[in-house]
């Protein structure tokens, strides 16, 4: 797969598997994931510093910025305003210009409010950040969130943590043919299958946190992903072979007995 | 003088800037960000920033999310 790389914005990415750090036992376990998992994009949450435990330990401590590119998102942001205030708040870190833009709009599904999501997506994409929106899987709201300066979209493939997988492929495979930027697949697989379908459809990436956090063994299912998204992208670069609903033998007929 | 340091009323020393409170709390200011009064002070600022009574402050690091 030599020059198979994902470049956004002019940043190469080494592996097409970003990983989130949400709902892991300890930091220990979160990095051992990671590194399994091969990911060099790792997404994190902007929060309160705990300022009186002294003791209270920072993830960046386990999860070297150095050797990993870092994602701030604006999860639990429901107002444009309130998403703003997390992305400039997480860029003034120092760490990353990356940010992935959630706006909710619902409370019991995640969903995204795709207006709420538009317009900071077009502020915050002049302010020089590099926006990575979290959306529907819609492909007329992928079109004008690329308009409105988005450097990649990111669809979901079925509610955050459902594990559902891939619920309308072929919204994804439109969005795939029609926005000419990157598209990762962002929330709801479940197993490395529903990585594989990602990555045989032609997205670019799969984002995931849950699929590997909550796996009875996190460690396996982050190896199991990380070999998901390879295969899945081979599957897709080698191309599939029609779907035919009779058979077709393998063996010859001829030099038959 | 009286802070609302991150959404808690503290009692701090008269005239301390963003620096000296992060000093005095003990974290690095490489990986944090601090608002005051909703307006982000520049890392390049904390020596400068002065912090006067009533000032609401937020110190925001990194956490595990997804």
């Amino acid at each position: 797969m030599l020059n198979d790389k994902l470049i956004i914005r002019g940043i190469e990415f080494r592996s097409r598997l970003w990983v989130g750090t949400g709902k892991y036992k300890d930091f220990e376990e979160t990095a051992k994931a990671i590194e399994v998992s091969g990911a060099d994009v790792v997404t994190v949450a902007v929060r309160r510093t705990n300022i009186f435990d002294k003791k209270s330990e920072n993830l960046l401590d386990y999860i070297d910025p150095e050797k990993y590119k870092i994602l701030p998102n604006t999860a639990g942001c429901y107002t444009m305003e309130d998403a703003l205030r997390y992305a400039r708040l997480a860029r003034e870190t120092g760490v990353s210009d990356l940010i992935k833009l959630e706006v909710i709009g619902d409370e019991k599904t995640l969903f995204p409010d795709a207006c709420a999501t538009l317009k900071a997506t077009e502020i915050l994409a002049k302010e020089g950040f590099i926006v990575l929106p979290y959306i529907n899987d819609d492909p007329v709201m992928a079109l004008r969130l690329v308009d409105a300066g988005a450097a990649a979209v990111m669809p979901l493939a079925a509610p955050i943590g459902s594990g559902l997988g891939i619920r309308n492929p072929y919204n994804i495979k439109i969005i795939l043919e029609q926005a000419k930027v990157p598209i990762v697949v962002d929330a709801g697989v479940g197993t490395a299958s529903d990585v594989a379908v990602a990555m045989e459809l032609g997205c670019d990436a799969v984002l995931l946190n849950t699929a590997i956090a909550g796996a009875k063994d996190p460690i396996s299912m982050a190896e199991a992903m990380k070999h998901a998204v390879i295969a899945g992208r081979l599957a897709y670069r080698a191309g599939r072979i029609q779907r035919k609903l009779y058979a077709t033998a393998s063996s010859p007929i001829e030099g038959m007995l | 003088m009286k802070l609302k340091l991150n959404g808690t009323d503290s009692e701090i020393t008269d005239g301390i800037t963003v620096t000296g409170l992060l000093e005095t709390l003990k974290i690095e200011p490489g990986r944090v960000a601090v608002e005051v009064n909703l307006h982000i002070v520049k890392k390049c600022d904390y020596d400068a920033h002065t912090l006067k009574d009533g000032d609401s402050v937020e110190i925001v690091n990194f956490v595990g999310g997804g």
